[in-house]
């Protein structure tokens, strides 16, 4: 009887929240936006958001499309195909790695800088100060960090994949001695942009907008108690991380299965 | 209110991304974006189509002349009709021209090749809408070792 | 024309009731703040003061009853125009809420920035005017991890006033401080007041500071208004509870001891236990 009360409990808690969660998304961003006051805060939001991200990703991202190579050159090698190098590394990030690992490295970096900032911001009642002041903290403060993660994601994961292929060229090319024209040429072959480029970029698209509203969320509905800003930063990670991980299945169950 | 070093930033970030997709959309994917345009339609009926999918290549001897843009029943015999989007420029294929389903590699993709006939002035050229009548259909696997079998056994008497 | 005594009413609540969850806050209370005088609200811990000022800020709404302010029903007002009403009203919260990527200055000119189209040249006019009435001229480019907890609280002032509204509410303005920034806040407190003319409300539990600078006082507990009056009248007042509150008794109407089962009866069951 316990269990089931404590079961409905939660139930109606995760309604209730996905709700506020809503209303929240809709106030902050269904509005007339003001381009003279909003840019600057927009701009500044773009450097802390993308800007500081960019480092994590061209790391991560040179580093996978590294060991892709490595790895795919070893199982490659064994059926004669390593020609297929290029297309192998490059469908794999395009498709995959690139809108996936870079949405899961954000949620991580910039997903838990945004909800811990806002978090902390409302536990020090400075939202409680913007609203008192006449200035509704849900545009001044939510709207322009979501626009910045939404523009953000979607930028980084083209550059993580770029950087991926490149450090897959300069592994399977100068070191493991596959011909670099066969390299892109076979990849020119197989990429298709419809298919692959502007799929991976739909994905970074959804991914974006989900990992920022549940960071944004996380924050400004969170405890404003030091131990609810932590839980809610912990939420945010690793909720955004499961979530871009099954839509991930669902989107790729959508384009890429016939 | 923003300092000149979050602006500076900020455009780097934002023009190193659209880099990075234009890069992948021209040097990664392939450039159908560079040979498209203009487009006419040539049609063929085959007994089998094999593998042959929609946006598969035409090719006439290895260069890309176009892509398949509809397979259908016709609604009357019931036998596959393809329908062919061939670029503009290539426009002078003669009514003897052929046309076959090939594999492009031992496992590869299949794709239209075209042997185009030869031009004189007693043979017309294909205009838009008009059949190829000469196609060769895929190799179905169960068909070839039928045949295989049958030429073995008349081979035996 | 106008009624000389609704004139002089800033604020008016009236038949406020107020529940969070199943506690209710504030059962049918009604109270007035008088125009470009220093109203003060104290009661025991935990009853409620500060929910009082979010609801004459309209950051809540009560269950029933009135809040007027400039004639206007605050609960009823639109968005929008609850947001016009609040450019007349500053609240000074307890942490002074300062925006902590701003310098001093950026923080007292932001509500400036905001609302008005100003050139820049005025607004550094106006923050130091500011700043120099809360005596932090000097400290125009620190940022707020520099500064101390009363410092922080006395720029947070000089941002509440920065626009000249008509009230500001205080909440527990001098909770935590030494006796200077004490003493540097209630005499800031009043002379703001009286200067500018501004109608303050102070939600305060530290009676000797409140009865020093307050025109009117309004005692709640048990959520209703247990006593008002002038500080003296305040002082005379019969009610126990006022008393208890006003002298700082540990022990009365409020009690001492948190609500337990009988003593005897915990202690003998306890070592009734240990003897098996």
């Amino acid at each position: 009887m316990q269990q089931l009360r404590f079961l409905g409990k939660k139930t109606i808690d995760l309604i209730s929240g996905l709700g506020r969660a809503v209303i929240l998304l809709i106030s902050a961003l269904i509005h007339v936006p003001n381009i003279r006051k909003g840019t600057p805060l927009l701009i500044q939001q773009l450097y802390s958001v993308g800007v500081l991200s960019l480092l994590i990703i061209v790391v991560s991202g040179t580093f996978i499309g590294m060991v892709l190579a490595l790895q795919g050159y070893t199982i490659l090698v064994g059926y004669g195909a390593e020609a297929s190098l290029g297309p192998m590394v490059a469908l794999s990030l395009l498709r995959e790695l690139g809108p996936v690992v870079s949405a899961l490295l954000f949620a991580g970096r910039a997903g838990s800088a945004l909800t811990a900032e806002i978090g902390l911001m409302k536990a020090t009642e400075q939202l409680s100060s913007l609203e008192m002041m006449a200035i509704d903290p849900l545009r001044r403060v939510i709207a322009p960090r979501f626009w910045a993660g939404f523009i953000s994601l979607p930028l980084l994961a083209a550059i993580f994949s770029m950087v991926g292929i490149l450090g897959a060229h300069v592994v399977g090319v100068d070191w493991l001695g596959v011909d670099s024209g066969t390299f892109w040429s076979v990849m020119q072959s197989q990429v298709d942009f419809n298919k692959d480029i502007l799929n991976g970029i739909i994905k970074s698209i959804v991914f974006a907008f989900v990992v920022m509203w549940i960071a944004v969320y996380k924050g400004y509905d969170c405890e404003p108690t030091s131990e609810g800003i932590s839980r809610a930063t912990t939420s945010t990670v690793v909720q955004s991380s499961l979530l871009v991980l099954f839509l991930d299945f669902i989107l790729t169950a959508l384009m890429f299965v016939k | 209110m923003v300092s000149k070093k979050i602006e500076l930033w900020v455009g780097f970030f934002v023009a190193l991304g659209i880099a990075a997709l234009l890069t992948l959309a021209l040097k990664v994917a392939n450039s159908g974006v560079g040979g498209g345009g203009e487009t006419y339609q040539l049609f063929a009926k085959f007994d089998n189509i094999g593998g042959l999918k929609v946006r598969s290549p035409i090719k006439v001897g290895g260069v890309l002349v176009g892509r398949v843009s509809d397979i259908s029943l016709d609604t009357e015999d019931y036998t596959p009709v393809i329908t062919l989007d061939i670029y503009a420029q290539y426009s002078q294929f003669s009514e003897a021209t052929s046309v076959a389903i090939l594999t492009a590699g031992l496992l590869g993709e299949q794709y239209l090749g075209i042997q185009p006939g030869f031009v004189d002035e007693s043979v017309d050229t294909l205009v838009p809408g008009d059949f190829i009548e000469d196609t060769k259909s895929a190799l179905v696997l169960e068909e070839l070792i039928g045949q295989f079998l049958f030429s073995q056994g008349s081979g035996e008497e | 024309m106008t009624n000389f005594e609704s004139e002089a009413q800033l604020v008016e609540i009236e038949n406020l009731t107020f529940t969070r969850g199943d506690r209710v806050i504030y059962d049918d209370i009604s109270l007035s703040i008088p125009k470009g005088k220093v109203t003060a609200i104290m009661g025991p811990s935990g009853i409620g003061k500060t929910t009082l000022l979010r609801l004459i800020g309209g950051q809540i709404k009560p269950d029933s009853g009135k809040i007027l302010f400039a004639g206007k029903n605050i609960p009823l007002l639109s968005r929008a125009d609850l947001y016009e009403a609040r450019k007349s009203m500053s609240m000074l919260f307890q942490s002074g809420a300062l925006f902590s990527e701003m310098s001093v200055y950026d923080n007292i000119a932001f509500p400036i920035r905001e609302h008005t189209q100003l050139s820049e040249d005025i607004i550094e006019k106006i923050v130091l005017m500011k700043l120099e009435a809360v005596g932090l001229r000097g400290a125009r480019n620190l940022q707020p991890s520099e500064l101390s907890g009363g410092m922080a609280r006395r720029v947070a002032l000089a941002r509440a006033i920065a626009l000249d509204p008509e009230l500001i509410l205080y909440d527990e303005p001098f909770a935590g401080q030494d006796p200077i920034s004490m003493g540097v806040i209630v005499r800031l407190i009043r002379s703001l007041s009286d200067a500018l003319g501004l109608t303050s409300v102070v939600v305060s539990h530290d009676v000797p500071e409140v009865m020093s600078i307050a025109d009117y006082i309004y005692i709640v507990a048990e959520k209703k208004i247990i006593g008002h009056g002038t500080p003296e009248q305040i002082r005379l007042d019969t009610s126990p509870l006022v008393q208890q509150f006003v002298k700082g008794e540990a022990d009365g109407p409020v009690p001492f001891h948190y609500e337990a089962p009988a003593y005897r009866d915990e202690l003998i069951n306890i070592s009734a236990g240990d003897i098996n």
